[in-house]
């Protein structure tokens, strides 16, 4: 982790902005923008800090950064992106992407994201990605020059085609079987969290209504007065209280959601690995019916019913000449794709050793995480209880003094 | 007519010497309701069955003289006020013991109905036995309340729970709706035994103590239909007219209060049912939130203790909830309802004593011009003149004891909700701060190594 960019180099995206400007298609848009700053971590000289360099980038841009990341490093669970629009939200929450309180989490998330990247063995050296962080203009070019959206395999797009794969990789099988399970249990999760948070709000924003109402009747008392009036004022701060816990909260349910884009990127890999391993049987069968085919010329005998060896008994045999060119073409190519095929295997072991490297790393990353966030919300709850506990010892007191 | 197909209970024990002997010193300001007398002469009357019969024994007149014994000759002393409150404040001073429990179902060619048990423990002599066992059903407990306003119409009369109830959809023979009316109906016969004049009323008495067809059939006597209505006719009459002109300022004050506290209780009820609504909701979340993490824990290793721990604390910080919100309907929610028909009932009885002040204005008006006659009516008016001051004592000696109750109640009801939810928080409190501890054990742990 020595030569992680995330330890040479302060990231921070401090600010978001709103811009309006025209699209392609030259209509006039509203998006974001977001200021990221990046400072050397060493100072230049002794007392002085490094100067601080920042340029604008808006969410589309992050976008095409870890597509870019997502094809040139198929082996690698690529960190996610925050949600592009606003899901499971509670009804405070409002689902509009310009609401500030969505900009200011989206902020957050997209901070952490290059974080992420930066602090990834292989991901903090790529040359785009510093270019994202230190090049303002030229860069979306600089992008599509690499010429990646070619190497981006179509098929991945299909998101449900399935590839019979005669034989799967167990750990593989296993490993998007899991991701499968956590993207549907998170997202459950995050479900009823949500809704949860909605009727915490309801309970203790109805004992707000006590305020007022022991406000009013402790006017026409005289020993209960007090003890009513000041009640009502517990009761207040109480209600209030739930608008910060809540916020908080939200935070936790980011840290989930985090996980549940990565179940995404974790499948991801799969998938492309399941697609090599598709292609590679698919040109081993090539080869082996080409060799079949080879043979069968050669040879003179139709080993296996084939619809051409009856045309051409049906229509005539072909000249030894004729035989031999065939023969020859095939046995090129017969080359080829044992060369083919011997480098896909290669590729395929490359793929499968630096991919497990990279999902081990992930899961050490996963399971610190989450516990993490575990103990943080059970330090949240115990916070709210607390504060609870302080609320009704000071509203018991002034109920008993009525 | 209930067929009960119950074996009557015994005949009419012999009635005690005098009524009520035995029981020492009156309380200055007790009464006996409208069923005067001992019981043997309300078994005589039953023989007769004869409606003008029980306009002689209950007739208007008769009844005027009972209210007498408010008389102002026994001074209504703030001392001895006092002694009326230990009664409610100190229940070792208590001699009668009420219970109402055991609902049961009766199914007749006519109708389908609940009948309770209502059991009473005393120790008073004028009580032929120390212990009853009787079943009543809402019906008697209707009849009782209405011969308590009878008896006392500025005596303020603790409220009956509802015949139905419209909203929330309750059906009527719910075990809910039973046991909601079953507490309540506890409740009103405990009230009426502490209250100082109340407690000592005749056909209080016969209620806690009669068979049911000696119920039935005591029930058949009373003021007769027509009195009934003339006293009507006559209450509206005067009320038309107000009693309102001369009303003393105290009354005119608690009009106002009662309007006051009538509207603010109401709105106190919509409040603390509006609030175990949303606990119940947020019960009913919470109960799908823990097995989540459960299933989660399922495809986890490292994480699964984790995971497994906080399931464990949210489904138990949902039993937490669960019992928070079972306080809030056992105390909170009947109590505010209890008061919020209290409200109804005080306005009532200050309507009340605003006819009877009435009665007598109306009179006195009438008479204003005919001054030679005023010597023929001043024993009317005297008379009238006694109703309402009596009325006017009873209702402010009254007032003054429900203020306090009130006051009592309020403070330890809603000192009670607090105590709640502070049991609620300390229990999660306890509980996600020992799974804190668990994980972070777990993290030095992995520091270390």
């Amino acid at each position: 982790m020595e030569d992680c960019l995330a330890k040479k180099m302060e990231i921070t995206v401090s600010e978001a902005e709103k811009r309006t400007g025209r699209n392609a298609m030259n209509m006039q848009e509203t998006y974001t923008a977001y200021l990221i700053e990046t400072r050397a971590v060493e100072p230049q000289s002794e007392g002085q800090c490094a100067p601080v360099d920042s340029l604008w980038r808006r969410y589309s841009e992050f976008e095409l950064l870890r597509n870019y990341l997502s094809v040139t490093y198929p082996h690698i669970v690529v960190p996610p992106l925050p949600e592009k629009r606003a899901d499971f939200v509670w009804h405070k929450l409002s689902a509009d992407n310009m609401d500030p309180d969505f900009v200011e989490r989206r902020r957050i998330g997209l901070e952490n994201f290059l974080l992420r990247v930066a602090s990834h063995p292989v991901l903090c050296q790529d040359k785009i990605f510093y270019s994202f962080l230190t090049q303002e203009g030229g860069w979306k070019e600089m992008v599509n020059e690499t010429g990646f959206q070619l190497k981006a395999d179509s098929r991945l797009k299909a998101l449900n085609a399935t590839f019979r794969v005669k034989n799967p990789d167990k750990r593989f099988t296993e490993l998007k079987h899991y991701s499968d399970e956590l993207q549907s249990v998170i997202s459950h999760l995050l479900r009823v969290r949500a809704r949860v948070a909605d009727r915490l709000y309801g309970v203790y924003k109805v004992h707000g209504n006590y305020g007022r109402v022991f406000s009013e009747w402790s006017a026409i008392e005289k020993e209960m007065g007090d003890g009513l009036q000041s009640a009502g004022h517990h009761m207040d701060v109480y209600a209030a209280s739930i608008d910060d816990i809540l916020e908080e909260e939200e935070h936790y349910a980011d840290q989930l959601k985090e996980y549940l884009f990565y179940a995404e990127a974790l499948r991801a890999v799969c998938r492309k690995h399941e697609l090599m391993q598709y292609d590679l049987e698919m040109a081993a069968q090539d080869l082996t019916s080409k060799k079949q085919q080879c043979e069968e010329l050669a040879t003179g005998t139709v080993r296996t019913f084939s619809l051409k060896g009856m045309t051409s008994k049906l229509f005539g045999q072909e000249t030894p000449e004729q035989r031999e060119a065939k023969i020859k073409v095939l046995e090129e190519q017969i080359q080829e794709g044992e060369e083919q095929l011997k480098s896909k295997n290669l590729e395929g072991r490359d793929f499968v050793k630096s991919a497990w490297a990279d999902i081990e790393r992930f899961k050490e990353q996963k399971n610190h995480d989450l516990k993490e966030a575990l103990i943080n919300y059970a330090v949240m709850q115990i916070s709210m209880c607390k504060k609870g506990i302080q609320v009704w010892t000071n509203a018991k007191e002034c109920f008993s003094k009525m | 007519m209930e067929a009960e197909g119950r074996v009557p209970g015994p005949p009419l024990p012999p009635p005690s010497p005098g009524g009520r002997g035995g029981a020492g010193a009156e309380p200055p300001a007790g009464a006996p309701g409208a069923a005067r007398g001992p019981l043997l002469a309300a078994a005589d009357v039953l023989a007769l069955d004869d409606e003008e019969d029980d306009l002689e024994v209950f007739s208007k007149d008769t009844s005027l003289t009972e209210v007498n014994s408010f008389s102002p000759s026994v001074p209504i002393s703030p001392s001895s006020m006092i002694n009326q409150y230990k009664f409610e404040d100190e229940p070792e001073l208590r001699d009668l013991f009420i219970t109402v429990d055991d609902p049961e179902s009766h199914i007749t060619a006519i109708e389908t109905f609940i009948t309770y048990r209502v059991v009473t423990k005393t120790s008073r002599g004028e009580f032929d036995s120390s212990e009853y066992e009787v079943r009543r059903r809402y019906q008697d407990f209707l009849w009782l309340k209405s011969k308590l306003e009878e008896a006392h119409p500025t005596l303020i009369i603790p409220p009956l729970p509802e015949k139905f109830i419209m909203k929330g959809m309750v059906e009527r023979f719910s075990d809910e709706f039973i046991e909601t009316r079953r507490k309540a109906l506890h409740k009103f016969l405990n009230r009426i035994a502490d209250h100082p004049t109340l407690t000592f009323n005749e056909d209080f008495k016969i209620f806690l103590t009669a068979q049911a067809w000696e119920l039935s059939s005591h029930k058949k006597q009373g003021p007769g239909l027509l009195s009934r209505m003339g006293q009507t006719v006559r209450a509206v009459a005067s009320s038309v007219r107000g009693g309102v002109k001369n009303r003393p300022e105290i009354f005119t004050e608690m009009n106002d209060y009662v309007e006051i506290f009538s509207q603010k209780i109401n709105v106190l009820d919509k409040i603390a049912h509006r609030i175990y609504k949303e606990e119940r909701e947020y019960f009913n979340e919470m109960k799908e939130y823990g097995p989540i993490h459960t299933l989660w824990s399922a495809s986890e290793e490292d994480i699964a203790d984790s995971l497994k721990g906080v399931a464990s604390c949210i489904n138990k910080c949902c039993k937490a909830t669960e019992k928070r919100m079972a306080g809030l309907s056992e105390n909170l929610l009947p109590i505010l309802h209890e008061y919020v028909l209290y409200s109804d009932i005080l306005m009532g009885v200050l309507k009340r004593r605003d006819q009877i002040q009435g009665e007598l204005d109306c009179r006195v008006d009438a008479l204003a011009n005919k001054k030679t006659e005023k010597d023929l009516f001043s024993e009317e008016i005297g008379k009238l003149e006694d109703k309402v001051e009596c009325a006017n004592n009873a209702l402010k000696a009254d007032w003054d004891r429900w203020k306090q109750n009130m006051q009592c109640d309020m403070r330890s009801t809603f000192t009670n909700v607090a105590e709640n939810n502070l049991h609620y928080y300390e229990e999660c409190l306890a509980t996600w701060e020992s799974f804190l501890a668990s994980q972070t054990v777990d993290l030095h742990v992995e520091e270390d190594s």
